[in-house]
């Protein structure tokens, strides 16, 4: 089985730790990884914005790309969702994103054995394309048996403390194009998932998406709250304690 | 009612900007925070009583389906209700758009010599602008719901379709009342609000020469229709007034009466988290002496019903849940879309009646996917934003720094060196720059928003350091 592992634009640009430390759980794991050098990007900025047509050559160099591979582990799940929805079928059915990666192929229990601790009490932040697109937990509008495969892949990190907050799955407020568009919801959304995250005493938080991540530890910045951020391989990768 | 007549669906009138008045409305942040808060509690109630049926999934699915076999044929199911409307001792009407609407109602009045007319709430006169029309030509209107009467005294629109005052805190409603029907000063306990109103109302009521209601469902079958209200107001005026008018957007048919019990456990929950309104009404005809007239209005519907990409929209039963989840609606406020359905299925429906005037509404989201998940019929909502702003785009009517920024983004992003090359240069000048040029350069994200954090090196270059021979193809 040919994997490959793609690292969205702004991931590889403004996170390059967190594309390493994916890398090194799954080489860990076992999985023999490649990351091709020829797509920087799925599409999915201009896409959103209104212009999907001008970003076609941007997925199609994606398809070009990526189709050799049996599976295409996203490290994101709102790329992953733009891949799903607008590629051809058969890039569609192998793309996945890393979280969904982890607990639907390789299983909680390998994930455990890596042996990973964070000793901290963190605000999970599941991405609203990965949750409602990939089904990465039940939606909280949806009537149905709860499950979380995010929180299931946090239990298998010792010390991690899951913070319950007051909205589980609210919008952070980035959205691509509307952070810059209507700068002021957007800004809002975000400064009441903090505070959501701060009066639930959060130590950390724990992200399926660096672009949700970008924007909130924006705001926390600027307003000089002391939040670190993560993205959920970090932890199991064991890289976050040290940063 | 300047406000009002704002809204008519005129070609060509001065384009919505949701951003800019959405900035308006979040200046205020405990205002902000309390209408984020009031519309979110109605969101957790609708999910409490969602929970307590059994099959609710399904029920979405069913209902779904009953309305797209409903819109797909809905030349039969319009023409099956009209002749059973008729046989049930109706007067039929087919309004083409809002002005013809105007008209019919207008002549109905005229013929029966009325001057003052009731309402009950009913978002298709809103609309159609029907208020300002009636009142310039010397007819008396009254909004017979409380926040619809409330707003209209305000000469305002309404900020929801539910829940029309939602948008006001209970002092203003009393300092309104105080103006307008002369309650104490400072009065602001609703209970002694509601009573003032409910006398004030009652004058109306038996005074009135006409109602006009809406209708939440239209039954084929036995052209027979249903009005759903919580405060009984649309009741009392059909059961007082000698001349009942029911309007209603084509939409709005369902085939079966054997359909209805799907849509109406759906929409209470839906709408306000209630297992079912106060009053369910069933219209089967005219009182004795009572002249019944039902107009069947299209306006833009046969025309996004035309829409390949579109056409799902006309399922929406009116509930407001996609408002009372959306994160941006709660933010913005009902008002801040300038058209009279607002929140994501507004933002829906609305451009097909003006593309350029309501450019802005597809972008007001996030693109989260709440509403899509909370709607009762399955209206694939997000999709449909993300559509219209391919549509909003195509028409050259986007605004001029986002389409260059994505065209000159979009290019980049098909050229990998080039996009790394701007990615060195953007991190080498995040790492040397001050951070006041940054801040200019990075426009509305760094008004608000630290830039993150340049690392000297990307992933790419580190892959080609440390792993250089497994990656290149």
């Amino acid at each position: 089985m040919r994997v490959a592992l793609f690292v969205p634009c702004y991931v590889d640009q403004f996170y390059p730790h967190v594309a390493i430390a994916a890398l090194a759980v799954l080489e860990r794991l076992g999985v023999s990884v490649e990351v091709p050098d020829g797509a920087a990007c799925c599409g999915q900025p201009p896409a959103n914005a209104g212009y999907a047509k001008q970003a076609q050559s941007t997925l199609d160099r994606f398809v070009d790309q990526y189709q050799r591979y049996d599976r295409v582990i996203v490290l994101s799940g709102s790329c992953a969702v733009h891949v799903k929805r607008h590629a051809g079928a058969r890039v569609a059915e192998c793309t996945t994103e890393f979280c969904c990666y982890l607990h639907d192929e390789i299983g909680v229990a390998r994930v455990a054995a890596l042996g990973a601790s964070f000793n901290k009490r963190v605000a999970v932040h599941i991405g609203c394309h990965g949750l409602r697109g990939l089904g990465l937990a039940k939606p909280s509008e949806l009537q149905a048996a709860p499950f979380d495969k995010v929180r299931v892949l946090l239990d298998a990190i010792r010390g991690v403390d899951v913070a319950e907050l007051s909205r589980v799955d609210e919008c952070c407020g980035f959205g691509g194009s509307f952070a810059v568009g209507e700068p002021d919801v957007s800004t809002k959304m975000g400064r009441d998932r903090l505070r959501d995250y701060r009066t639930h005493e959060a130590q950390a938080v724990v992200s399926t998406d660096m672009s949700c991540v970008m924007h909130l530890d924006g705001i926390a910045r600027r307003e000089q709250i002391g939040l670190p951020m993560y993205h959920i391989a970090e932890l199991i990768a064991g890289t976050a304690a040290s940063r | 009612m300047t406000q009002r007549s704002l809204e008519l669906p005129v070609l060509h009138s001065r384009r919505v900007d949701h951003a800019a008045a959405a900035a308006t409305f979040t200046r205020d942040v405990p205002r902000t925070d309390w209408h984020d808060d009031a519309l979110w509690f109605v969101r957790e109630k609708r999910d409490r009583a969602a929970a307590t049926v059994a099959d609710w999934e399904a029920l979405r699915q069913q209902a779904s389906s009953i309305k797209e076999h409903a819109l797909s044929h809905l030349d039969e199911y319009l023409e099956q209700f009209e002749a059973q409307a008729v046989r049930n001792g109706m007067h039929v009407h087919w309004a083409r758009d809002a002005d013809e609407h105007n008209r019919i109602v207008h002549d109905v009045l005229e013929q029966a010599g009325a001057r003052r007319m009731v309402k009950s709430k009913s978002m298709l006169t809103e609309e159609c602008g029907l208020n300002p029309y009636l009142q310039s030509r010397g007819i008396e209107v009254i909004d017979t719901d409380l926040g619809e009467r409330i707003v209209q005294l305000r000469e305002e629109g309404p900020s929801h379709i539910v829940m029309p005052a939602i948008h006001l805190k209970r002092e203003e409603v009393g300092d309104t009342f105080h103006e307008h029907l002369g309650t104490p000063a400072g009065l602001a306990d609703p209970i002694a609000l509601t009573r003032a109103a409910r006398e004030h109302l009652r004058a109306k009521f038996l005074a009135a020469d006409a109602t006009l209601t809406g209708m939440n469902f239209a039954i084929a079958e036995t052209g027979g229709f249903v009005v759903c209200t919580n405060e009984g107001n649309a009741d009392l005026g059909m059961s007082l007034a000698p001349v009942h008018i029911a309007s209603v957007g084509i939409e709005k048919v369902i085939p079966r009466a054997e359909d209805l019990p799907v849509f109406l456990r759906l929409l209470a929950r839906s709408a306000t988290g209630q297992a079912l309104t106060v009053y369910t009404t069933h219209v089967h005809g005219p009182r004795e002496g009572q002249a019944l007239h039902v107009i069947l209005v299209d306006n833009g519907r046969s025309r996004q019903l035309a829409r390949e990409e579109f056409w799902t929209s006309l399922k929406c039963i009116r509930c407001g849940a996609c408002m009372n989840t959306c994160p941006v609606y709660r933010r913005s406020g009902g008002h801040s879309y300038g058209s009279t359905v607002p929140g994501p299925i507004g933002s829906v429906l609305t451009p097909g009646l003006d593309l350029e005037r309501y450019a802005s509404l597809p972008f007001a989201s996030t693109l989260c996917g709440s509403c899509t998940a909370v709607c009762p019929v399955k209206i694939d909502l997000d999709a449909q934003l993300y559509r219209w702003r391919q549509r909003v785009t195509q028409a050259g009517l986007s605004s001029t720094t986002k389409s260059v920024a994505s065209k000159a983004g979009a290019q980049l992003l098909t050229r990998p060196r080039l996009f790394r090359l701007a990615g060195a240069f953007a991190r080498f000048g995040l790492r040397r720059m001050p951070s006041r040029v940054i801040r200019l350069a990075a426009g509305p994200w760094a008004k608000t928003r630290d830039l993150p954090s340049a690392p000297s090196e990307s992933f790419r270059s580190w892959y080609r350091h440390n792993r250089s021979a497994a990656g290149e193809s």
